[in-house]
């Protein structure tokens, strides 16, 4: 285990370096861009009044609250302060909500959906693209195109098909939102029926996406495996075929679990995208309305707290990675 | 090289790939020799006009030759297409009132219901439990229907000062040959939220989202092989350092890079090409990633060393003995880079973040537009469905090309 721990050690290092960087690009990405992001919003607030005195007042306001006037590596440390307070100001398109409060109910949809839906999908689209590269034949054939294509279908295309069919046409589900709009988020039946209600086609569309995407990575993979020496040894053995799968699996599904974390990114930015679609309360539709409303604030708080989540995300797919595959004790073990 | 070619192009996959890519890409350069409007002229005055061929109303009424044709169904269609389902109905209704049994009407047959009606409604019979608007509601439709059965057709006039005067007649037997109607528009796919020609829009936006990719694409691939030779080949801190970058970006979301980048971009300056060069500058790091890997494995052969040996200049090494092993393989980061872009233009527009401006459409502007106008609730599936449909096209063709390519290159992976 002492190879495990120091392993993980590294890991949460790397955690910790990567999140300072993920601070570091939200805050400088927008700041060093030409006009500084307050004269933007000030410019955007004091449309149509016509004191000056009044403008530089929004304006000091808000230079005060970012602490535009400081330099730069102190107007950082402002804004580190102000995030691990859980001060991300307030909202300018749902004025005078704070933005951490938006951020709170927001994220737990969007945990709730993606989290279930790309697991499912990695799960399911493995299970294929192993069955596909062991039986071969038609099933392979067939399974490879398709997945070519629905891997590549845009997640908020496939979103919009899903909604046109199953909600717009059929009624099945509704359109858009979490739950029903005459409801009031309460732990009743009622209310937790409408959200599955609402949920159905959003994993929907997420699930088919990954299955796709995890089935043609696994399938090469499997192939790979398959063709390797230690496979022809087992069988000269005369190892039972099941175990050889099994071993082949296990091996195959050890870069396909270093995969999802490297494309967690990806799947996470595709379906907020998806997201948006079906107005679904999270994240993706708060970014959507806070852009159209130049809502800065509240962009900046999504943006931070979508790449933190992935990093968390990625973070402990690799302590679990770490757990399953003794390659990597044994490594670090030397 | 040729048998490499040779063998490429027996694939089935690629060659349906290359196929519907070459199929995209004629429509791209031959649309606007047969189409020359400008994509975004405003033609419809309204919001999504179905599929079809317009036809000038005046043109056909004033203009053309007038043939007489009598065709047997022409009064039965004429009927169906002004009697709507709900009227259809309401009919239905009234008569099981009057007494009629249900297994007599067929709401499908428009003569056999219209003879019903004729025979069976009286203007003036009070049906029971009835109520007044609902009669109203009867002996307006009624009214209807005998305008309908009216074979006089319709008489056109002008005014002049308060007179009109009868200048011609529409007979129920008149009818126009689209051709020789002055002014007829097909527009195949209907007109957008802003009554722009769809067709034509899509096939300039389909240009311009491939032309992103292709920006985007060779930024990527240009940094990410430079990047890649230098830390596989140099070695060292250099190597370091790249790779401590690369792994840092690897697992923030680029989606969330680009709408950081692209919302910090004032609107009047993001243009398509800016959003291309973003989106390039963004996506670099699988192809690092992939490239080092490549040339570590290539660093240290036989051949390497022997150019080592004679005294070859590093540049010359990475140019003549590393650069020709990995081409094939930087050829399919290059496709999948363009098709990967195409994608992070169209979830940037439908975010709102896409290329702002009103002079060139692209694939995920179209989308964005759509949705804003809630054409996928409405039913109007020709404003986005055919935009998915390119979008996907464009993308499937990429990869398709690209696994077949790698099935080539890669033995592996051949069944």
């Amino acid at each position: 285990m002492k190879g495990y721990w120091k392993y993980f050690r590294k890991k949460l290092l790397w955690l910790l370096i990567t999140t300072i960087f993920a601070f570091v690009l939200n805050f400088l990405l927008p700041t060093l861009m030409p006009g500084d992001p307050v004269a933007g919003i000030v410019s955007r607030l004091a449309q149509g009044m016509s004191t000056s005195t009044g403008v530089k007042e929004i304006y000091e306001n808000y230079a005060e609250q970012f602490g535009i006037n400081k330099p730069i590596i102190e107007q950082f440390f402002i804004y580190v302060r102000n995030v691990f307070r859980g001060e991300f100001g307030v909202s300018f398109t749902q004025y005078p909500r704070p933005v951490s409060d938006i951020i709170k109910s927001a994220v737990t949809w969007t945990i709730a959906l993606q989290l279930p839906a790309i697991i499912v999908g990695w799960i399911l689209g493995n299970t294929l693209g192993a069955v596909a590269a062991y039986r071969k034949g038609p099933f392979d054939k067939a399974l490879l195109p398709l997945s070519i294509l629905i891997s590549n279908f845009p997640a908020f295309g496939m979103a919009v098909i899903l909604l046109v069919i199953f909600a717009v046409r059929l009624r099945w589900f509704p359109t858009s939102g979490g739950y029903g709009f005459d409801m009031i988020p309460t732990l009743s039946w009622g209310f937790v029926a409408s959200v599955l209600h609402h949920y159905v086609l959003p994993f929907l569309s997420i699930v088919l996406i990954t299955i796709g995407g995890q089935a043609i990575g696994m399938r090469s993979m499997a192939i790979y495996e398959l063709n390797a020496d230690y496979v022809k040894y087992s069988r000269f053995m005369g190892i039972k075929d099941n175990q050889i799968v099994k071993y082949v699996f296990r091996n195959a599904m050890l870069p396909q679990l270093t995969g999802l974390a490297l494309s967690i990114g990806t799947m996470v930015g595709g379906s907020i995208v998806a997201e948006t679609i079906f107005s679904y309360p999270g994240l993706g539709t708060t970014i959507l309305s806070a852009i159209k409303g130049q809502d800065y604030p509240l962009v900046s708080a999504v943006t931070l707290i979508i790449t933190i989540m992935v990093l968390i995300v990625n973070f402990l797919v690799e302590v679990f990675y770490g757990f399953v595959d003794p390659r990597i004790r044994a490594t670090q073990a030397e | 090289m040729r048998n490499t070619l040779k063998s490429i192009f027996k694939d089935g996959k690629f060659r349906l790939g290359f196929g519907i890519l070459v199929f995209l890409l004629l429509m791209i350069f031959l649309y606007p020799l047969f189409v020359p409007n400008p994509p975004l002229e405003i033609i419809g005055r309204g919001t999504f006009f179905p599929p079809g061929v317009y036809v000038s109303n005046l043109d056909s009424v004033s203009g053309a030759p007038i043939y007489s044709l009598t065709l047997a169904d022409a009064e039965a269609k004429r009927l169906a297409s002004k009697l709507s389902l709900e009227d259809r109905a309401e009919m239905k209704t009234y008569l099981l009132a009057v007494g009629v049994p249900e297994e007599q009407i067929n709401i499908e047959d428009t003569a056999a219901l219209l003879a019903l009606w004729a025979e069976k409604y009286d203007p003036k019979l009070n049906v029971k439990g009835m109520i007044f608007a609902k009669l109203q509601y009867y002996r307006r439709l009624n009214d209807k229907l005998v305008s309908l059965l009216d074979s006089e057709g319709l008489i056109l006039a002008r005014e002049t000062d308060g007179v009109l005067e009868k200048t011609g007649q529409v007979l129920p037997l008149d009818y126009v040959n689209i051709g020789e109607v002055s002014s007829v528009r097909v527009l195949p796919l209907g007109t957008d939220n802003f009554g722009r020609d769809v067709l034509t829009e899509l096939v300039k936006a389909t240009g311009v989202s491939l032309q992103i990719g292709l920006i985007a694409g060779s930024i990527a691939t240009a940094i990410g092989l430079v990047l890649g030779l230098i830390s596989g080949y140099v070695g060292g801190w250099l190597d370091d350092l790249i790779m401590f970058f690369t792994n840092l970006l690897i697992v923030i979301p680029s989606l969330i890079i680009l709408i950081l980048i692209s919302y910090s971009i004032s609107q009047s300056e993001r243009g398509p090409t800016t959003i291309a060069i973003v989106i390039g500058l963004t996506s670099w790091v699988w192809t690092t990633k992939a490239v080092r890997a490549q040339v570590i494995s290539l660093r240290n052969r036989d051949h390497v060393n022997l150019s080592k040996l004679s005294g070859h200049s590093t540049a010359s090494i990475i140019l003549r003995d590393i650069l020709p092993y990995i081409a094939s393989y930087v050829v399919m980061a290059f496709i999948l880079q363009i098709s990967s872009a195409i994608l992070a233009e169209a979830s940037l527009s439908i975010l709102g973040l896409g290329p702002k401006t009103t002079l060139v459409p692209t694939l995920g502007l179209m989308m964005n537009w759509a949705m804003i106008y809630q054409a996928h609730i409405l039913g109007k599936w020709w404003a986005y469905f055919p935009v998915i449909v390119v979008i996907a096209l464009i993308t499937f063709s990429m990869n398709l090309i690209n696994t077949s390519l790698d099935q080539i290159f890669n033995p592996a992976l051949r069944e």
